[in-house]
């Protein structure tokens, strides 16, 4: 046997043996990879479901809208505690996913329970940008009447308990949808009841101006005025 | 040489009579890209120019009915295709309940003396603008959208128009003879008054008919409506949650028959442009 094949020999059983040391970590790795991916919704979602708190939270009493108990056709003003930002992007989220999350029972649900906030944004002039999950769309209760419903509980609920969000635009996982669940236009703004905040007065926002008043919204659906782009 | 040149000028003297008789009736057309000839103008008494008759020129009219003649009737069965809409858990799908009621509803308009059009005759989907499109192509039109919900008290009725937004909109009367130019996404805004009125009526129709439905009509922001240039209204019955078609089918013919009657007091409406 000649020298140079003794060495070839040589380094291939060190790269064996090299083999078979990493090979349980190669297999974990390439288990994890090979799992479910996580889609982009979905790691979103992870830290959406996590309820919000922040520096300023305080513990208020917020005027939700959900379904009647007595009448699903219609909206009812529920009073829950809850703690609420003096930031008013901070609060309308902590209220959206109040709205999706804490309804009293299943059946007052006016959003799915699987929707999700994913963003929301307020622009200067007071158009407040809700982003929300595909689930909104897809689990909504198609029909003109439901889907009114939907909407009309996230504007009446943002009215009630954020002063500055004067109207509302909804976009499906970052998109423009032309319609929620196939009958109500969401392309265009959804007026938001003017500052009706039942809440506590809370400090101002910086840069933001106040938050709050105690005028109670009525519990009725708001007519959503749509202004065609 | 004489016999050819004579029959060159005679070949020639056919061409041109030939070609000037089947010229006439037309005028003779100008060069290309040019504007066609205008007629003189005569002066008319008070001094401005009154464009001559023109004897030759008949342009066949379309048959299009008088300015505020409700001439015809879309009805827009919603959905369709591989979009059935609402489908309630024991398989009642929207869009077949929607198809049934719109042909019934046809046979009563038809049975009213008006015209309908249906903006898909089978299981097929069309855009909500090629809905919109075959409404914006009549003239004197109305358009009622068919819904079925998926939620509410069953057996009831709600009519939506879309609501007001504080722009101006214009009555049967005021709608000029050639319309302004509109804005597709838009193009509901002018009828809102009338659209609200049609709401109305049928609302009032459906409450007598189907206990439990409301007797006014909702406002809402309804897609296929927005971009109807026509009254439009949208009817939702309740719904396809029921165990099974057979209360929905019982009232197909008692809905085509308020409705039907909405729309010819709607006419009178209308066509009288009140407001």
């Amino acid at each position: 046997m000649s020298r140079g094949l003794k060495t070839t020999i040589a380094i291939l059983c060190v790269l064996v043996v090299f083999g078979l040391i990493t090979l349980p970590s190669l297999r974990q790795a390439i288990q994890r990879v090979s799992g479910n991916p996580r889609t982009e919704e979905q790691a979103r979602r992870e830290v959406m479901q996590i309820p919000i708190s922040t520096p300023t939270d305080v513990k208020v009493k917020a005027q939700m809208y959900w379904l009647s108990a007595t009448s699903p056709v219609s909206l009812e003003a529920a009073t829950i505690e809850l703690p609420l930002s003096a930031d008013p992007v901070e609060r309308a989220k902590q209220l959206l996913i109040a709205l999706v999350a804490d309804a009293p029972t299943p059946n007052q649900r006016t959003l799915p329970p699987d929707a999700i906030l994913l963003a929301f944004y307020l622009q200067p002039d007071g158009t407040g940008v809700a982003d929300f999950s595909d689930a909104l769309s897809a689990e909504t209760p198609s029909g003109i009447q439901s889907e009114q419903l939907t909407v009309d509980s996230i504007v009446q609920t943002l009215g009630a308990n954020v002063s500055l969000i004067r109207q509302l635009k909804i976009l499906i996982h970052g998109q423009e949808v032309e319609t929620l669940a196939g009958h109500l236009d969401l392309s265009g703004l959804f007026p938001v009841p003017s500052a009706t905040a039942a809440a506590l007065p809370v400090p101002p926002a910086p840069g933001l101006g106040q938050s709050g008043s105690a005028i109670p919204s009525p519990a009725v659906p708001a007519q959503a005025k749509q202004t065609p782009n | 040489m004489a016999v050819p040149r004579t029959s060159f000028f005679l070949f020639v003297l056919i061409l041109v009579g030939a070609w000037t008789l089947q010229a006439w009736p037309q005028g003779i057309p100008g060069p290309q890209g040019a504007p066609p000839p205008q007629a003189p103008q005569q002066p008319s008494l008070l001094g401005a120019p009154q464009p001559a008759p023109q004897p030759t020129q008949q342009v066949a009219q379309p048959t299009t009915p008088p300015r505020n003649t409700l001439a015809v009737v879309v009805l827009d069965p919603a959905h369709g295709g591989a979009d059935q809409g609402a489908r309630g858990s024991s398989g009642i799908a929207e869009s077949d309940v929607v198809l049934s009621f719109a042909r019934l509803l046809r046979i009563s308009l038809e049975a009213q003396g008006l015209r309908a059009l249906l903006t898909r005759q089978a299981n097929e989907d069309p855009s909500f603008d090629d809905r919109s499109k075959t409404a914006n192509a009549q003239r004197g039109a109305i358009f009622i959208t068919l819904h079925v919900s998926s939620t509410g008290p069953a057996g009831t009725v709600r009519v939506y128009s879309l609501p007001q937004d504080g722009a101006p909109s214009m009555t049967a009367a005021a709608t000029p003879a050639r319309p302004l130019l509109v804005r597709w996404d838009s193009a509901q805004q002018r009828y809102l008054d009338l659209s609200r009125r049609l709401a109305e009526l049928i609302q009032i129709q459906m409450a007598q008919r189907f206990r439990g439905s409301v007797e006014t009509p909702t406002a809402a922001p309804v897609r296929q409506l927005r971009t109807v240039a026509a009254p439009a209204v949208a009817i939702e019955v309740s719904s396809v949650s029921l165990p099974d078609r057979v209360p929905l089918d019982k009232m197909a013919p008692v809905l085509a028959d308020g409705v039907a009657r909405a729309v010819a007091a709607f006419r009178l409406v209308y066509e009288a442009g009140v407001k």
